[in-house]
C-alpha cells in the first residue's frame, strides 16, 4: 500500500479560499469598517469598496452593476431570483406557472415546490434523460402560455452535467417568461457571459471559485422587478435588505477575477486530473459506471456509482484513510437514501445507494489520483467482502 | 502480539451513544495516545409508529451529543447504517422467540450478532485494532495470547453478563474502558474531560420498540401470542382464562385473574396449547437448568462436572451451581436448592469468581 496522504476531491462542495482573495478582504475588518450605508467619510470608504466589486462582478458576467445583488450565497441568491420574480409575475397578472427540473439543486426544487403547496403556484418538472440532462423537446411543449419563470441549473452539483442553457433561453423568451440559472457549481469552471446565455437571473456563490463562504451574487436582468424576501432597509436598491458585508463582497469579486482571469488554466488542470480519475476508476474498479455526461460536465467534476458498496460507508472508509470525497447526498445520520437526482435520470435505488461523487481542485496532484484510486480499489474489495456476508 | 503498547499505532473503533459511559470511555483512550474513531450504530426503529422514527438508541439528540463529544475529543465520528441488518436479526428473533413462548434478551443477541460481529468487522475493515464500548467490564489481553473477561469493577453495574457472548476472537479486539472504574468514577472522569454526565436511562434492551409498549408491538407482530387462552395447572386443569401468553412472565403472581386459596405463580408459557401454566411457589422452584447455544469464553469446553457461580437473569445475583457440560454442547446447571423464576430465553451466564467462563441461552424446561 502507498504511503498515507491526505487528499481533499470534494470542491464541489467547497474550495479552500485562494489566499490573494484573503488579502483583499484583510482590511475590511479593522481598517475600513464603516458601515456602506453610512453618510461620513468611514462609510463612503466601505461603500466605495462594495460598488467597486459589483463593478467587478458585473463586468465578469457582461452585464450592469445595477443588475447585480449581493446576498449569502447560493440559497439565498436561489430564493430571491424565484420567489421574487414569481411574486412579481404575479403582481403584474402574467401567469401563474413556473417550469423546472427534477435534479435542481434543493435550493430551488423546495422553493418551487413551497410557490406551489401555499402560494398558489403550479409547477410542471420537466424530465431529463439518463444523463441528467432535459429533453429539449419536452421542455419546449412545457413552455406554454402561463409559464411565467423557468428555473434550470447551469451545471448539476451531483453529476456534473451542463443544461443547454441557451437554447433554453430561447423557448422559455419565445413565451415571455423568464429563465433563471443556478450557476453556483459552473462558476469558475464555465464562461458565464450573461448575454451570450441570455438568462434573466443567475444566482452565484462565492466559496465554490475560491472565495469565503457565506456571500454570493445574483444577475437581475433589468426591467424585471424583483419582490424582495427579506424586507428593510433600502440597501441592493430595494432588493435585499440587509447591511453590506463589506469583506466577504470584496473578496468575491476578486475571487470572481482570479477564477475568470485564469480559467484556461485551471480548466486545463481540473480536466487533466478528472480524466486520469475517471479513466483510472472504470479501468481498475470492476462493477463502476460515470454518471452524468462523460463530456458534456463540469471540468472538475467526476462522479460514479459502484455496485455492492454503500456510498456512506465509503465516503467513511475513505476519510479514516486521508481521502475528502462526497456521496451522493450529505448524508451523516446513518440513514441512506438514494438521490433523487440519480432517480431522475432512471437508476435503480439499489444502484443509486452507491453513488460517490470526487471534483478535483486547483492544487490536486497527480500522486493523489493514484493514492485516491488505489485506496478506493482497495476499501471496495473489503467493503464487497464485507457485505456479501450480510446482505440478504 | 500486544499492540496496546504502542498506542499511536493502534486504531481503535468506539462504539459511541452519546452517553456518558461511551463518551468517557472515548476520552481515556484519547487521552491514552490511541487513533480513536467514534462510531455509531443507526438501527432499525418502528417508524409507523408515534414516536418510533428513531431507535432509542439513536435518537438525533443522541447523535448531536456523540458528535459534539467527538467534536470535543478531536476524533472522527460516523454513524453506520445498521438497520437491515439490526431488523433481519435482533427483531425477527425477538418475535420469534415471543412466537415460541420464551422470553429472549435482545442485548446478549445484539452483542452476538450486531455489536461484536457486524460493528467488529466493519471496524476491522476501517484498518481497526479494537472495538471499545463503554460495557462495565474488564477484558484482560495475556502476552500469551489469551484473554480474560472480567466482571466490571462496580457491582451494581457491571454488565459481562451480557457480553458472555464473546469468544476468544472477539476479546482480542475488544476494551472496556470504564470497567476499571465505579460509576460515581466515570462521572468524575467525564467532568474532568468536560463531558456532560447526564445519563441515559439504563435500560434500552428494547430499543426498537418505537413507542416503548411491549404487548402492543407483538399484538401487531406476533399476533398468536394475543390470544385468549386457558389456564392450566400442571396436571392439566383448567382454573381460569388468560388475555394472551404475552401479558405474563415466568414467576409472575399478581393480575392473573384466577381465583385460589394458595398464591399461584406463573410457571410456563405453553404456546402449543395456548395455555397459561400456574402453580404453587413450590412448584415453581426448579433444582436444573439445561442451557444451549452454548459460548465458552475460552473458547475450550470443559468435559467434567464442575462447581460455579451462575447468573441466571442480567440482574440476577450469583448463585452457586454445579455445571455438567452435555457432549451435544449443552450444559445443565443443578443448585442446591431448588431455584424460582428459570426464564426460557434469558441467559445462564457461568463465572468463577470474577471471570465470565461463558454462558448459554436457557431451555424451556420439559415440564409434563
Amino acid at each position: 500500500m502507498t504511503e498515507r496522504r491526505t487528499v481533499y476531491l470534494d470542491h464541489s462542495a467547497s474550495t479552500p479560499t485562494d489566499p490573494r482573495v484573503v488579502e483583499t478582504m484583510m482590511p475590511f475588518f479593522t481598517e475600513i469598517y464603516g458601515n456602506p450605508s453610512s453618510a461620513h467619510s468611514f462609510g463612503r470608504r466601505a461603500e466605495a469598496a462594495v460598488e467597486t466589486a459589483r463593478e467587478t462582478v458585473a463586468r465578469l458576467l457582461n452585464t450592469q452593476p445595477s443588475e447585480i445583488v449581493f446576498t449569502s450565497g447560493g440559497s439565498e441568491g436561489d430564493n430571491l431570483a424565484i420567489r421574487g420574480a414569481a411574486w412579481a409575475a404575479r403582481k403584474q397578472g402574467r401567469g401563474n406557472r413556473i417550469l423546472t427540473l427534477p435534479v435542481e439543486h434543493s435550493a430551488v426544487g423546495k422553493t418551487i415546490a413551497q410557490l406551489a403547496d401555499i402560494m398558489g403556484f403550479e409547477q410542471t418538472v420537466v424530465p431529463v434523460n439518463s444523463y441528467g440532462i432535459v429533453d429539449e423537446d419536452v421542455f419546449r411543449r412545457a413552455c406554454v402560455p402561463g409559464v411565467v419563470l423557468a428555473s434550470v441549473m447551469a451545471a448539476n452539483n451531483e453529476v456534473g452535467s451542463v443544461q443547454p442553457l441557451r437554447p433554453l433561453a430561447d423557448m422559455v423568451h419565445a413565451g415571455e417568461a423568464w429563465l433563471h440559472t443556478d450557476a453556483v457549481q459552473a462558476a469558475g469552471q464555465i464562461p458565464l457571459d450573461v448575454r451570450a446565455l441570455d438568462v434573466d437571473l443567475l444566482s452565484l456563490s462565492a466559496h465554490k471559485f475560491y472565495g469565503p463562504k457565506g456571500v454570493g451574487a445574483l444577475y437581475i436582468r433589468k426591467g424585471i422587478d424583483l419582490i424582495p424576501n427579506q424586507s428593510g432597509g433600502s440597501h441592493e436598491d430595494g432588493r435585499r435588505a440587509g447591511t453590506h458585508n463589506t469583506a466577504f463582497i470584496v473578496g468575491l469579486a476578486k475571487a470572481l477575477e482570479l477564477a475568470h482571469d485564469e480559467m484556461d488554466e485551471h480548466v486545463r488542470h481540473f480536466q487533466m486530473m478528472r480524466d486520469l480519475l475517471i479513466d483510472a476508476v472504470l479501468a481498475r474498479i470492476p462493477g463502476t459506471e460515470l454518471t452524468g455526461h462523460p463530456t458534456q460536465r463540469l471540468p472538475a467534476h467526476a462522479s460514479f456509482v459502484i455496485d455492492g458498496v454503500d456510498s456512506s460507508t465509503l465516503v467513511m472508509h475513505l476519510d479514516v484513510r486521508g481521502i475528502a470525497v462526497s456521496g451522493g447526498s450529505a448524508c451523516k445520520t446513518g440513514n441512506p437514501e438514494p438521490s433523487a437526482v440519480l432517480l431522475a435520470m432512471g437508476l435503480s435505488p439499489k444502484k443509486a445507494m452507491g453513488s460517490l461523487r470526487l471534483s478535483v481542485g486547483r492544487q490536486t496532484t497527480e500522486a493523489d489520483i493514484d493514492y485516491v484510486v488505489d485506496t478506493l480499489l482497495d476499501v471496495v474489495e473489503k467493503l464487497r467482502n464485507l457485505n456479501s456476508e450480510w446482505i440478504r | 502480539m500486544d499492540k496496546v503498547s504502542s498506542p499511536k499505532n493502534t486504531r481503535v473503533v468506539v462504539a459511541m451513544s452519546g452517553g456518558v459511559d461511551s463518551s468517557v470511555a472515548a476520552a481515556l483512550l484519547v487521552e491514552q495516545g490511541y487513533d480513536v474513531v467514534g462510531m455509531m450504530m443507526r438501527l432499525w426503529s418502528e417508524e409507523t409508529v408515534v414516536g418510533g422514527a428513531h431507535n432509542r438508541c439513536c435518537t438525533p439528540d443522541q447523535m448531536a451529543d456523540a458528535r459534539r463529544i467527538a467534536a470535543k475529543l478531536g476524533i472522527p465520528f460516523y454513524v453506520l447504517d445498521t438497520k437491515e441488518v439490526f431488523r433481519n436479526t435482533i427483531v425477527e428473533f425477538f418475535i420469534d422467540q415471543h412466537r415460541q413462548g420464551v422470553t429472549p434478551n435482545p442485548c446478549l443477541e445484539c452483542n452476538r450478532h450486531i455489536r461484536f460481529n457486524f460493528l467488529l468487522k466493519n471496524a476491522l475493515a476501517l484498518e481497526a485494532d479494537y472495538l471499545a464500548t463503554g460495557h462495565y467490564a474488564r477484558v484482560e489481553h495475556h502476552p500469551d495470547g489469551t484473554h480474560l473477561l472480567r466482571t466490571g469493577v462496580d457491582d451494581h453495574k457491571d454488565q459481562s453478563y451480557v457480553l458472555s457472548v464473546l469468544g476468544q476472537e472477539q476479546l482480542g479486539h475488544a476494551l472496556f474502558p470504564v470497567g476499571e472504574f465505579a460509576k460515581t468514577e466515570v462521572r468524575q472522569i467525564a467532568a474532568r474531560f468536560g463531558l456532560p454526565t447526564a445519563s441515559k436511562k439504563d435500560s434500552q434492551d428494547l430499543c426498537f420498540i418505537g413507542d416503548n409498549n411491549y404487548r402492543r408491538f407483538l399484538s401487531d407482530y406476533a399476533p398468536g401470542v394475543m390470544q385468549p387462552g386457558p389456564i392450566v395447572r400442571q396436571d392439566g386443569r383448567v382454573i381460569g382464562e388468560h388475555g394472551g401468553l404475552v401479558n405474563y412472565t415466568i414467576g409472575q403472581r399478581k393480575r392473573l385473574g384466577v381465583h385460589s386459596l394458595e398464591a399461584l405463580y406463573v410457571l410456563d408459557l405453553n404456546v402449543a396449547q395456548n395455555s397459561l401454566v400456574v402453580g404453587t411457589v413450590e412448584e415453581l422452584g426448579q433444582s436444573s437448568l439445561t442451557a444451549k447455544r452454548v459460548n465458552w469464553v475460552s473458547g475450550q469446553a470443559p468435559t467434567a462436572p464442575f462447581k460455579a457461580l451462575l447468573k441466571i437473569r442480567y440482574k440476577g445475583s450469583f448463585v452457586p451451581a454445579q455445571i455438567d457440560p452435555l457432549p451435544d454442547g449443552r450444559f445443565v446447571a443443578r443448585f442446591d436448592a431448588p431455584l424460582r423464576d428459570i426464564t426460557p430465553g434469558q441467559g445462564a451466564v457461568i463465572y468463577a469468581g470474577d471471570v465470565v467462563l461463558g454462558g448459554g441461552i436457557i431451555e424451556r424446561p420439559t415440564v409434563s
